[in-house]
């Protein structure tokens, strides 16, 4: 098959759509990612880096909200690896659906984020759930990237944060990312110890600690619950 | 370390994760207790920077614009709009909480 009938074979396909729709999608938020990673402190080419190479969008907000709010770069460091745990799981998942040849697995990893691999599961034929990886991942990041500096720029201009209620915006950002995970009681009582942990041990510890707190007992409640109910 | 440093080593610490993943043993996924650590972490991480972006600034806790920015976020969530137009919403919301006179 020829390199454009290869394309157009893909074109007409329900995985190329699904991802190229995420990609738009995502592509959109770009630009609020760029922005506040500006009003957090980090430069327009810092901005750009995390979206060209951390490339996780979580994390990439964790980071600059760590920063905004007076965290030091290890604060920041901790609280965007750890929001990436969940793409080593997506890794072992991804590489025992799609079964990919070891030369491609460095670029695989590297588009390994939430919208591949969702819009991968979804496809139920193989060739299918290959495409839609691959669809998704590149989608998503050249828009992610063109958005973020774009953003990075606006933000650049706009320069106080509270102009424009662009911290308002990092709440909101915050919260639209963790949504879609509460679905049924065990996440949303999670969410709510976080929340209350958080609140409890602001005021003693340094910004940016809090996070990791949380984090921990989050770990902790949900290992105790295991145990109690396997 | 500089920002840069911060940076580069945060960047390199997110592929070695993602990269991790493919090469552990398949029989990690078997057990459900990764699934729902990882899950556990993510969310507890997000609402606790929803709580430190809203509610916080250094070591304080405040109220202002910023939970009327929540507030109205929330609502547009349950409403199921689109992030892009949450995150504008809770911006605009943030802005018409000042211009109010509100902190």
């Amino acid at each position: 098959m020829s390199l454009a009938e290869t394309f157009r074979t893909w074109r007409a396909s329900p995985a190329w759509r699904m991802g190229m729709s995420i990609g738009a999608a995502t592509g959109l938020y770009g630009p609020s990612f760029g922005a506040l990673a500006v009003s957090s402190g980090l430069s327009v080419w810092q901005a750009c880096a995390l979206s060209a190479l951390m490339f996780t969008g979580g994390s990439q907000f964790a980071f600059a909200g760590v920063l905004g709010g007076g965290g030091t770069g290890l604060a920041a460091w901790s609280a965007a690896s750890l929001l990436s745990v969940r793409n080593g799981i997506y890794g072992l998942e991804m590489k025992a659906m799609l079964r990919p040849p070891t030369p491609v697995i460095p670029a695989m990893a590297q588009i390994t984020i939430d919208e591949s691999m969702g819009t991968s599961s979804a496809q139920t034929d193989p060739v299918e759930q290959r495409r839609g990886f691959v669809t998704a991942g590149i989608a998503v990041y050249v828009l992610w990237n063109l958005g973020t500096l774009l953003g990075a720029l606006l933000g650049q201009a706009i320069g106080d944060p509270k102009a424009f209620g662009l911290d308002g915006a990092a709440s909101a950002a915050f919260i639209g990312l963790l949504w879609p995970r509460l679905k049924g009681r065990d996440p949303i009582a999670l969410a709510v110890i976080a929340a209350a942990t958080t609140i409890i041990v602001v005021p003693f510890v340094p910004p940016g600690v809090p996070i990791l707190i949380a984090a921990a007992v989050t770990t902790v409640a949900t290992l105790v619950q295991q145990r109690r109910r396997p | 370390m500089t920002m840069w440093a911060w940076v580069l080593v945060s960047c390199a610490t997110a592929y070695a994760i993602k990269l991790a993943g493919y090469a552990l043993p398949k029989a990690v996924l078997d057990r459900p207790v990764i699934h729902r650590t990882a899950s556990a972490l993510t969310v507890g991480l997000l609402a606790s920077l929803v709580v430190t972006n809203t509610l916080t600034t250094g070591q304080h806790l405040v109220l202002d614009s910023r939970l009327l920015a929540l507030a109205v976020a929330a609502v547009a969530l349950w409403r199921k709009l689109p992030f892009i137009i949450v995150v504008i919403l809770g911006a605009v919301a943030a802005a018409l909480g000042r211009l109010a006179g509100l902190p």
